[in-house]
């Protein structure tokens, strides 16, 4: 591939593009934008990753896996902006998951140590792990909303804050896991993963692209369940007060 | 009459409840007497569920003491509080499962386990059949419920029971069976009982006192007789609205 043929790539932005026009679909202009925008962050995402792996100095690796995790924090506390401190309880859940990751895959030597394995792994860990944070977040305010009376009735008959929150949180966790778990059951029958495509077209082995997809697939699977688990744990214990009174976020 | 030979369960001292900016309970001081039936009555947004909800735990108040049993509130543990002091709300709340899961939870959440023969009892108790216990509780009608509900906070053996408008949605015959079942647990147990009804004619009938209550305020306290000739104008007005 070379910047030509990336050049006539582009009749597949504008197929959409004359489409939109016809139609009046008014899509025109965020499909430039999402264009421009992708072209401009991969571009820029390459050359960094090829100065970083030129480099090979652990301190770009550190510092690159810190950046992502900046950006997943600042993505996903958005959607948990009610929760008391929920910056700090994402900053932890994601270094949580990429310590725990990073340390199997290094520490039994299942991928090499360096930062063309680390910084990929770390950037789709970390990527997922922010999706569902931001799918967990989601679920957990509203089950919190509509299971309120339920959580105030265990209150009220004797119940701890922990056993008041328990089907909220259990269900929000369900939730947020269960399309990664689903989507894994039909990996391979309906699509091909990207990371895995992106390998087998660049003229890697099928067979080593099917076990490093593998890979990918198991590490996601702990990333997903950890994150929701981790996340939750940390968040119910800031909508009780002392007294375990219920204080639900955004009410006085 | 209502003097201090009566002791009391729950004392009030100067209680006010804000949420934000509004003041819910404006400087409520009163108290509850022991192993009797108050009952409390007032239009709607007096706040009175509030008060039931400040006595449970679930809130506290603003400013001001509230004394369960000469103890301040503050110095129970939370969990023995909500055992001591049982509250049944209107809305009769269920978990999904069967009326026998709803019974035991109280029980559960102690890690413990309810006898058949004591779910039986309370099953019995409240006027339901034993053939109930298996059922589903979502399919209990809203007198069913409520008669669960009040069975479900007897798990605890409160010695303080707080029912908030339990038979506010409920046809007449039901009213009747709840009315009997309340005298009934005050017999039986010595339960002392607070009541918030709208039911005028239950505060007289079932209540041994009444607290009327009025824009977060206590206006008028004294011995169920008093609402067949209250002093306060604005009580008055209310008897005579709610009797016309």
């Amino acid at each position: 591939m070379n910047f030509v043929l990336l050049a006539l790539s582009l009749i597949f932005v504008i197929i959409p593009l004359v489409l939109s026009k016809t139609l009046n679909l008014g899509l025109e202009k965020d499909s430039v934008i999402a264009t421009i925008r992708s072209i401009i962050q991969l571009l820029a995402v390459g050359y960094i990753l090829q100065f970083v792996f030129d480099a090979e100095n652990y301190f770009y690796i550190f510092l690159m896996i810190a950046l992502m995790i900046g950006a997943a924090v600042q993505n996903a506390r958005k959607k948990g902006v009610s929760i008391k401190g929920i910056t700090w309880k994402l900053v932890v859940t994601f270094v949580f998951i990429e310590v725990l990751t990073q340390g199997i895959l290094l520490g039994l030597n299942i991928t090499p140590a360096t930062a063309q394995y680390i910084i990929p792994i770390s950037g789709m860990v970390i990527g997922n792990s922010m999706v569902l944070s931001i799918l967990f977040l989601n679920r957990f305010t509203s089950e919190l909303d509509s299971r309120e009376d339920e959580t105030e009735l265990i209150l009220s008959l004797g119940g701890t804050p922990k056993q008041a929150i328990h089907r909220p949180l259990i269900a929000s966790i369900q939730a947020s896991t269960i399309p990664t778990i689903e989507s894994q059951k039909t990996i391979g029958l309906v699509q091909l993963p990207g990371m895995m495509s992106g390998q087998i077209i660049a003229g890697a082995d099928p067979l080593q692209a099917v076990m490093f997809q593998l890979l990918i697939i198991f590490l996601l699977l702990t990333t997903a369940v950890v994150t929701s688990v981790i996340l939750g744990f940390l968040s119910y214990p800031t909508l009780f007060n002392e007294r375990m009174q219920l204080v639900l976020p955004g009410k006085k | 009459m209502m003097t201090k030979d009566t002791q009391a369960a729950i004392q009030f001292s100067h209680v006010t409840f804000k949420s934000g900016e509004q003041e819910i309970l404006h400087d409520i001081t009163g108290w509850f007497p022991r192993n009797r039936i108050t009952t409390l009555v007032g239009p709607s947004g007096a706040g009175k569920t509030t008060l039931f909800r400040l006595c449970n735990g679930l809130i506290s108040p603003t400013s001001g003491d509230i004394y369960i049993d000469d103890r301040k509130i503050e110095s129970y543990d939370p969990v023995q509080l909500r055992r001591k002091v049982g509250i049944a709300l209107q809305s009769a709340t269920m978990v999904s499962g069967t009326v026998r899961y709803n019974l035991a939870l109280p029980m559960e959440l102690q890690g413990k386990e309810l006898s058949d023969e004591r779910a039986k009892e309370l099953i019995t108790v409240v006027g339901l059949d034993e053939s109930f216990l298996e059922r589903k509780a979502k399919d209990l009608s809203g007198g069913q419920r409520q008669k669960l509900s009040i069975a479900r906070t007897l798990v605890n053996q409160p010695e303080i029971l707080l029912l908030d408008e339990i038979t506010s949605s409920l046809d007449r015959v039901s009213q009747q069976e709840i009315e009997e079942l309340i005298v009934r647990i005050n017999e039986k147990y010595g339960t002392t009982i607070m009541w918030i009804t709208h039911n005028l004619r239950q505060a007289l009938s079932i209540g041994d006192y009444t607290w009327v209550m009025m824009d977060g305020e206590l206006v008028e306290t004294g011995e169920s007789s008093l609402l067949k000739n209250p002093q306060n104008p604005r009580v008055q007005t209310f008897v005579k609205g709610e009797t016309e």
